[in-house]
């Protein structure tokens, strides 16, 4: 190995740490938001009382939840009981090593990157099974097969959004993705518009794979304790939290990296494109971030078998005939990415 | 590249050793997850070989949705352990010579192979370099490849609707949902106003 190359690597491990790390802290933020949102839709004031604003109410209760005692029940299988948080926090923050959050700046700029995020979010379900398995208790056990039911069902249908995105941009690469969204229309040209009963499909679908309100079947309080994390307490409890935030953070990159054209401004002449492009980015991801806050503070939650239905039954077949559809429009008319 | 290197020999050790505990684990649940390890070890491997997406759909395919359902089922077994070794010995002959036939079978195509002379020369010019080998895996597979592509979708196809009639039963006396009806219900059907005279009632 050449010193040139070692560098590189340190220097990647260095960035990879500070990335992460960011990304934490904007999840931190995000949680804060969530409750100042959820409390403003019904009329409270949420936290405001550690630090400005209760600003730091979120590194209040970690630190409360890090100095707890983990409490295993004595009939839980040790390991796997262990390691099931420690699958879901890693999985989710792995899932940003490839999201560019500007022109090159990504961790790792995969060609496969769409593929690399789909094969993520499809492993989350793991953590959840796990825990529900190895909790050797009821509620927990039940929320897992619920959760797996639901996470394989509306895969199916966020891999059909991809592939329209996919046939749109020509290329499996994110950062191609977003370039082949950038037009002189702006956000008109961004594929929200042409496709938008895929970024909707995919938004609803992306609530089912998070775990999110109003499918949040999972953690149903009245019916199942806490779900899976029935049994959790301290910090194995806080890496299932923040696993479970960090992927809807992800979730709302992936989609404004898909149908908002990632760090692109919106108006495309100077003032706006002065901005740099991880500003737009931030906004974008806040701006659906607000919208799945939104959805958690008024919609009911859904029956299982409704849950069901709406996955195979509604979204599966829009879905198949989209795609179709999009291909078709995009052979005949020639404006199908080339793929290379 | 000492790093290329390193990571092969981590993925490896890592992939046999985790194989070595599917047979060797005491707990099914225990064995369904160092199967999963193992997966996701060969898929770091694919990595090595610049087969990405190969890597990836073995990831989504195998790890993100068989081995969930695989797991699913295990769990859900009631297995056990101390039955389940009672016949150990007894069976260990039989599952010997099968172990046996099947290794002197991978021997025999093993060490019988060789290579089409057409492939010769696209292992010597793998890719072009401004190719993904997405894009080339489509390239041969949607082309040269078409018929044998649809034959294994329709073969897929026709286990999903042989499983699909082997559980489907039709019950009777099952309370169902029909969202259409319910949809189609409007004020008409569904309020009626009455104006109740005082002290009559209906």
């Amino acid at each position: 190995m050449t010193d040139g190359s070692a560098v590189s690597l340190w220097l990647k491990l260095l960035e990879s740490v500070v990335f992460a790390a960011l990304v934490l802290i904007y999840v931190a933020y995000i949680l804060y938001a969530d409750r100042k949102i959820w409390a403003a839709v019904q009329l409270r004031r949420g936290p405001n009382v550690v630090g400005p604003w209760g600003l730091l109410q979120s590194f209040a209760d970690f630190a409360k939840f890090a100095l707890k005692e983990p409490i295993i029940p004595a009939g839980a299988n040790k390991g796997v009981f262990l390691l099931a948080p420690v699958v879901t926090g890693t999985l989710a923050i792995s899932a940003f090593a490839v999201i560019p959050v500007n022109w090159g700046w990504a961790i790792a700029d995969l060609n496969v990157g769409v593929l690399y995020l789909f094969a993520v979010s499809s492993l989350g379900v793991y953590g959840v099974i796990m825990a529900g398995w190895a909790s050797n208790s009821k509620y927990p056990f039940l929320s897992a097969l619920r959760s797996a039911a639901q996470m394989v069902s509306y895969e199916v249908s966020i891999g059909f959004v991809l592939v329209t995105v996919l046939l749109c941009a020509g290329s499996l690469n994110l950062t191609d993705i977003v370039m082949a969204q950038n037009s002189s229309l702006g956000i008109l040209g961004w594929y929200w518009l042409p496709l938008l009963p895929m970024f909707v499909i995919f938004f609803i679908s992306a609530l089912a794979e998070t775990n999110r309100s109003p499918f949040d079947l999972v953690e149903a309080e009245s019916e199942l304790v806490a779900g899976f994390m029935t049994e959790y307490s301290a910090t194995p409890y806080v890496l299932f939290m923040l696993g479970e935030y960090v992927a809807i953070v992800s979730m709302c990159a992936i989609m404004s990296i898909m149908f908002l054209g990632g760090w692109l401004s919106p108006i495309p002449f100077a003032p706006f494109t002065w901005v740099p492009g991880v500003i737009w980015f931030l906004l974008k991801t806040s701006f659906m971030f607000f919208l799945i806050a939104m959805v958690k503070a008024f919609v009911p939650r859904y029956r299982y078998d409704q849950l069901m239905r709406l996955g195979w039954k509604v979204f599966l077949p829009i879905s198949l005939v989209y795609v179709v559809l999009v291909a078709a429009f995009l052979e005949i008319t020639g404006m199908g990415g080339q793929f290379h | 590249m000492v790093a290329t290197v390193f990571l092969f020999y981590v993925f490896s050790i890592v992939a046999i050793a985790s194989a070595f505990m599917v047979i060797a684990a005491r707990n099914p649940v225990h064995s369904v997850l160092f199967l999963i390890l193992a997966f996701v070890n060969a898929a770091g491997l694919f990595m090595l070989l610049g087969a990405e997406f190969l890597a990836m759909i073995l990831v989504v395919v195998y790890v993100g949705a068989v081995a969930v359902l695989f797991l699913f089922v295990v769990m859900m077994l009631d297995v056990d352990f101390t039955v389940l070794r009672q016949g150990f010995l007894q069976y260990l002959p039989l599952g010997a010579t099968i172990g046996a036939i099947v290794l002197i079978e991978l021997v025999f195509v093993l060490g019988g192979w060789t290579l089409q002379p057409a492939t010769v020369t696209m292992r010597a010019a793998p890719l072009a370099p401004n190719v993904t080998n997405t894009a080339a895996l489509g390239r041969i597979l949607y082309t040269q490849y078409v018929y044998f592509f649809q034959a294994a979708g329709f073969i897929l196809l026709t286990a999903m609707i042989g499983s699909i009639v082997l559980t489907l039963r039709s019950r009777r006396g099952v309370k169902r949902q029909s969202i259409d009806a319910q949809n189609l219900r409007d004020r008409k059907v569904a309020v009626q106003l009455r104006k109740v005279p005082s002290r009559a009632g209906l």
